[in-house]
């Protein structure tokens, strides 16, 4: 399986991650890469196995719906890079270029 | 009368215990021997990104008076270092990452918690793989970590730090994490105990995620009792991890007593695991701790796992599609290193694209593929069939036996930069710990002998829930054999 450029830029946009140019093309050369030792999955038919998510037997947890303390907003935010009133703060998106991602 | 401070730092948990009690020995001066030895050893070693020094202290000091109390939990008083993918409020939580330089949780990982609720001595955030990601713990943002058993070899990954601090005395015990192998397979390099516990007996609640349906975290220790106190401690229900499941946890270190009789106890060998470039010292050191398991009574059962070929290609389609979902909350907004940009979209881009490292990038990306329209089902879908195969294998395989042994590696500790230009070379470190976290059963690795001066590491794999059959069998070896009590030089590493 050879990757394109177009490919691991296309797979970058997806993952919203900025690759430099060089970094485009080595991971077009190393993934492709990969993606030949990974193709040793096409020897095995497994048109009739189930496939298996996780291992132990939980479905669905439940709990009581029950009232509990949560982190206070001052702790919450603590971490963000941009604040405002009490909120975190991110550039608009509706009317941008970026609405059409959303 | 306390012992001298270079043996302060070679004590197990279990000795030291009895010496606190015995108030032979305290708290405050076991801390004091573990900080002046990161002080001295740890500018090369690199074991940790951030020592919790006057944390550990005060930590030491509330030991020594509970002690007094006559109210010692397990490991009051007892030195642990904390793989920096574990949350703690009181100090930064980097994952070894840039992107998280800085970062101070909110709340204490659940295993932190209880440590901190049994009164042990938290030493210090220890280094790792960027986000769990590696073999060799070469792709820590912050330094690299030394083998304290050569200088020039890498300690293993991804909890390179952990393995490398409980194998050169700067720490008495550890807390990892095990994805692929992150934790077996380090302890194997480093000639430490390392636990990789069935997948949902430890809460993971304050683990930073890498691949959901894989992580456990597990312990580091120089003795399987040591590590089996270590477990008893962080195992068990946790309401804030729904995959952690209700079962009473033993307490692991007490079925221990008695060891070293295997009559009666059916050890599985694989032939699978018997591949092509396994070094020839590692291959005799496995098969000689065969026979020795088969002169303490063992009944030694071939067993097949014919899927085991398949399990590397397997986990390199699971974990790195699990680990592109679970790191896009690193996006710039609510924590961590962010890059100004004129939009939101590029505001991601650039926060993740300066942020991440190349192994980072690497999975996110492959992930990101495997799950991409076009390619769900024959990449993603397709890994989750095998996997169904691979736990059949193993289910097959506890109808015949109550362990299976195997080596933890196919090699022991490389050259640093060895494999850092190949990726796919450094994911066949991990090929024989893989299985474990695709089936979720339990894994431990114990130190079996020498290959070149360099430790090898001897893995058991046990039924799933079933931790306390394989620490007795890893226990009973142990005992049998030397090689736990050996150390890297009479004064320090070499």
């Amino acid at each position: 399986m050879s990757l394109s450029r177009a490919d691991v830029e296309h797979v970058a946009a997806l993952a919203r991650l900025g690759l430099t140019a060089d970094e485009v093309e080595t991971l077009r050369e190393q993934l492709s890469s990969i993606l030949e030792h990974i193709a040793v999955l096409d020897r095995l038919d497994t048109a009739a196995i189930p496939p298996t998510a996780q291992v132990i037997a939980l479905t669905n947890v439940w709990r009581d719906d029950e009232e509990r303390p949560s982190l206070p907003p001052e702790t919450v935010l603590a971490n963000a890079p941009r604040r405002a009133a009490g909120f975190f703060e991110v550039h608009a998106v509706l009317g941008t270029s970026d609405a059409e991602e959303a | 009368m306390a012992p001298p401070a270079t043996l302060l730092t070679d004590l197990s948990a279990t000795a030291a215990r009895r010496l606190l009690d015995a108030g032979e020995l305290s708290a405050v001066e076991l801390a004091e021997a573990h900080l002046a030895r990161i002080a001295a050893l740890d500018p090369d070693l690199g074991c940790y990104l951030h020592v919790m020094g006057e944390i550990a202290r005060v930590q030491a000091a509330a030991a020594d008076r509970r002690i007094g109390t006559g109210e010692a939990a397990p490991l009051t008083g007892i030195p642990v270092a904390l793989k920096d993918v574990l949350c703690t409020t009181d100090a930064p939580t980097t994952a070894g990452s840039r992107i998280l330089a800085g970062f101070r949780s909110p709340y204490d990982a659940t295993v932190v918690a209880r440590l901190r609720a049994e009164g042990a001595v938290l030493l210090g955030k220890a280094n790792t793989d960027e986000f769990a990601m590696g073999s060799s713990n070469e792709n820590s943002a912050y330094k690299p970590v030394r083998n304290p058993w050569h200088r020039e070899r890498v300690p293993g990954g991804s909890s390179g730090g952990p393995a490398a601090a409980v194998g050169g005395g700067l720490a008495t015990l550890a807390l990892g994490s095990d994805t692929g192998g992150s934790i077996r397979q380090p302890a194997g390099f480093c000639g430490v105990v390392g636990v990789k516990p069935t997948y949902g007996r430890v809460s993971r609640y304050g683990l930073i995620a890498f691949a959901s349906s894989l992580d456990q975290i597990g312990p580091f220790a120089r003795t399987v009792e040591d590590a089996a106190l270590l477990l008893s401690a962080i195992a068990g229900h946790d309401r804030q991890d729904a995959t952690s499941v209700a079962l009473p946890v033993p307490e692991f270190a007490a079925l221990l007593s008695g060891g070293g009789d295997l009559g009666g106890v059916r050890v599985g060998v694989a032939r699978e695991y018997a591949v092509d470039g396994m070094e020839p010292g590692v291959a005799a050191a496995v098969a000689a701790a065969v026979r020795r398991l088969e002169s303490l009574g063992a009944e030694i059962v071939e067993v097949s796992l014919p899927h085991t070929e398949y399990a590397l290609a397997t986990y390199y389609i699971t974990a790195p599609a699990e680990a592109s979902a679970n790191l896009a909350r690193f996006d710039g907004v609510r924590y961590g290193a962010a890059v100004a940009a004129p939009t939101l979209r590029e505001t991601y881009e650039r926060t993740r694209g300066e942020g991440f490292g190349p192994e980072v990038k690497r999975r996110i990306m492959l992930g990101t593929y495997a799950l991409s329209s076009g390619y769900y089902d024959a990449y993603y879908v397709k890994a989750q069939k095998v996997r169904t195969l691979i736990k059949q294998d193993f289910d097959r395989a506890w109808e015949a036996v109550d362990v299976i042994v195997a080596p933890t590696s196919p090699t022991v500790a490389f050259p640093l930069g060895a494999r850092t230009a190949d990726p796919y070379q450094m994911y066949l470190a991990d090929v024989f710990t893989i299985p474990a976290n695709m089936a979720g059963i339990p894994g431990i690795s114990v130190p079996c002998g020498f290959s070149g001066g360099l430790p090898v590491g001897l893995q058991f794999l046990g039924k799933p829930f079933d931790e306390a059959t394989m620490l007795k069998v890893a226990h009973a070896y142990e005992q049998a054999e030397p090689w736990h009590t050996m150390r890297p030089g009479a004064n320090g590493p070499a």
